[in-house]
């Protein structure tokens, strides 16, 4: 009977090993990334060595000083495309939301099933048309077709409704508009800041996916001071591998991947709550 | 009072408006467009543009005819190698996790590590593979020097290996984030059918298998839906490893990658016609997600 109580101690034993395997996996090639882009060329082609060695400085200038990779440049084109994607994207999700939410009216039913439908629609298959579109438009080569479109993104609409579907009683919206707030204001000074921990994880999430989007900017983007990080990364991986300095490339995939990996760490906490607060409700 | 609630329908309106109006411009009209040009010839030739030509479903047709099986062959398998393994262990992990007799220690920093690789870029991701992976990269050079190998080993001039690492990094890149969706699942059942069940005398293996999976089946089926739907997104990580070429002989080729070359080239045609394709298979799996999260509506 003990036996049914308390797991075996082969099976913790068994777990333990798995998860230092899959940990092991996880850092590894982080790891190695580090360690790599602190050395320099010349040290790399000598093999791998577990320490790191004194060029990080070194490495870090040639890649900022790079004119073919225009690397900072790039930094600061995802800054700019991801920190207005999450803006927008989460203040019009929110808004969305709280009219379907909040407001009664004929198409409303329609209007949730319509996005609804869409939750899980990959953007590729309408890539050819936007491509079309943003050439007639005038945007293309420019940043903004990168940025507006995420005005309407259903899943973040999905996230913030069940949010507010959990958080916002509608009496308080009634007693705001006895006090005479209008409705534009009730959302702004009274919905806004009762909805931020789903924005501030949403904002991430969006921050997050915007600034590895490769597929769409590469079809958009152009010219070199245009580029965001993942097409510089393409373009990376394009060029002769063999004639780059490897310290360089390591740097490059260093920028990168670090920013997020940083964010990530500071706020784990709350990413790894957010990953199934807008998963599926039972 | 009843005016007054004419005007509060006017603001919901309101407040929809820039999803839909946005909607309709940068997913809508590129959609029609799409659909409407993948029944005509039109392509880009040199300089040359040629068409548009009405030619019905000509294109279909001649996609039928290409690699383009092939490439969906690809996709499914590149999809596949990743996503067993991923739920596999994420079923594992979940389980462990949850149960408080395993008493899993420092639960929080596994939680963060394994989620840590789904937020990395994947385009820089699958270029970190590339280089490490590489003939003189660090991985052979590791290997070389422990002794298990005598030459270096060249990764991605095999099939097996370039599909492989494709399936590696899909592992690592998901595995975490089903994990944490599992986990979640499965805190969900009530503690009284485990309560019962131990009572019951039921063993670990018998309440996995029949308490905890059949339990958590909805959610189970919504992962995998989703999954496949990312599954034929698949596009970074073997357009950056490969260089756009699916290298060896195409055998790392995805549906995404074959439509991104079209869009390079500007065979509006074809492009259109792969996007139809595309398109109408993610309705149908798009459907299936609606209907998971509207139970309701099955009743009707």
């Amino acid at each position: 009977m003990d036996t049914n109580k308390k797991p075996s101690h082969a099976r913790i034993i068994f777990a333990y090993i798995l998860l230092i395997i899959l940990t092991f996996l996880c850092l590894f090639f982080f790891y190695i990334l580090v360690v790599n882009a602190t050395r320099s060329h010349s040290q790399l082609l000598r093999g791998f060595s577990a320490l790191p060695g004194g060029y990080f400085l070194k490495n870090f200038m040639n890649v900022a000083n790079d004119g073919t990779f225009p690397m900072i440049r790039g930094l600061v084109n995802s800054l700019i495309v991801s920190g207005c994607s999450a803006a927008i994207c989460t203040y019009f999700s929110a808004l969305t939301a709280y009219g379907l939410y909040a407001y009664d009216f004929k198409l409303k039913k329609a209007a949730f099933t319509f996005i609804m439908a869409i939750l899980v629609m990959p953007t590729q298959v309408t890539a050819m048309g936007f491509l079309r579109l943003i050439t007639k438009m005038g945007m293309y080569d420019s940043l903004l077709p990168l940025i507006i479109p995420s005005i309407a993104s259903p899943a973040v609409f999905y996230f913030m409704y069940s949010y507010l579907q959990s958080s916002l009683p509608l009496s308080l919206v009634e007693a705001a508009r006895i006090d005479g707030c209008r409705e534009f204001g009730t959302f702004n000074r009274i919905v806004l800041p009762i909805m931020k921990p789903a924005i501030a994880v949403q904002a991430i999430f969006t921050f997050v996916g915007s600034w590895n989007n490769y597929f769409v900017p590469a079809l958009i983007i152009q010219s070199k001071d245009k580029m965001t990080v993942p097409i510089l990364i393409a373009t990376l991986r394009g060029a002769d591998y063999m004639n780059q300095d490897l310290g360089k490339v390591y740097m490059m995939i260093f920028v990168a991947i670090i920013p997020i990996v940083v964010i990530y760490l500071l706020l784990s906490k709350y990413i790894i709550a957010g990953v199934t607060l807008g998963g599926v409700k039972e | 009072m009843k005016h007054k609630k004419v005007n509060y329908s006017k603001w919901g309106y309101i407040f929809i408006l820039p999803f839909f109006v946005c909607f309709f411009i940068f997913s809508f009209i590129p959609l029609l467009d799409t659909i409407r040009y993948s029944f005509y010839e039109y392509y880009r030739s040199g300089l040359k543009e040629i068409g548009p030509t009405f030619i019905g479903l000509e294109n279909y047709k001649s996609l039928l005819q290409s690699d383009m099986l092939k490439y969906a062959a690809n996709t499914f398998i590149l999809w596949i190698i990743g996503f067993i393994p991923q739920i596999v262990i994420a079923l594992l992990l979940a389980s462990w996790f949850v149960d408080a007799r395993m008493k899993i220690r420092g639960k929080q920093f596994f939680k963060v590590v394994i989620y840590l690789p789904n937020l990395i870029m994947a385009s820089a991701f699958a270029m970190l593979f590339f280089a490490i992976f590489a003939k003189t990269g660090p991985i052979n050079g590791i290997l070389e020097s422990i002794g298990v190998i005598q030459k270096p080993i060249d990764f991605m001039r095999t099939t097996l290996g370039t599909r492989s690492l494709i399936g590696i990094m899909n592992f690592l890149m998901w595995f975490g984030n089903t994990t944490i969706m599992l986990m979640a699942a499965i805190m969900g059942i009530s503690p009284d059918i485990f309560e019962a069940s131990e009572l019951d005398g039921c063993n670990s293996r018998q309440r996995f298998f029949r308490i905890t999976l059949p339990l958590i089946r909805p959610i189970l089926a919504y992962t995998l839906i989703t999954s496949i739907i990312g599954g034929l997104q698949m596009y970074d990580v073997p357009q950056i490893l490969t260089n756009g070429q699916g290298s060896p002989d195409r055998t790392s080729m995805t549906l995404i990658m074959f439509l991104n070359s079209h869009l390079k080239s500007r065979n509006y045609g074809m492009a259109g016609a792969l996007s139809v394709y595309l398109f109408i298979v993610s309705a149908i799996l798009c459907f299936i997600v609606y209907r998971m999260l509207n139970p309701k509506e099955e009743s009707r």
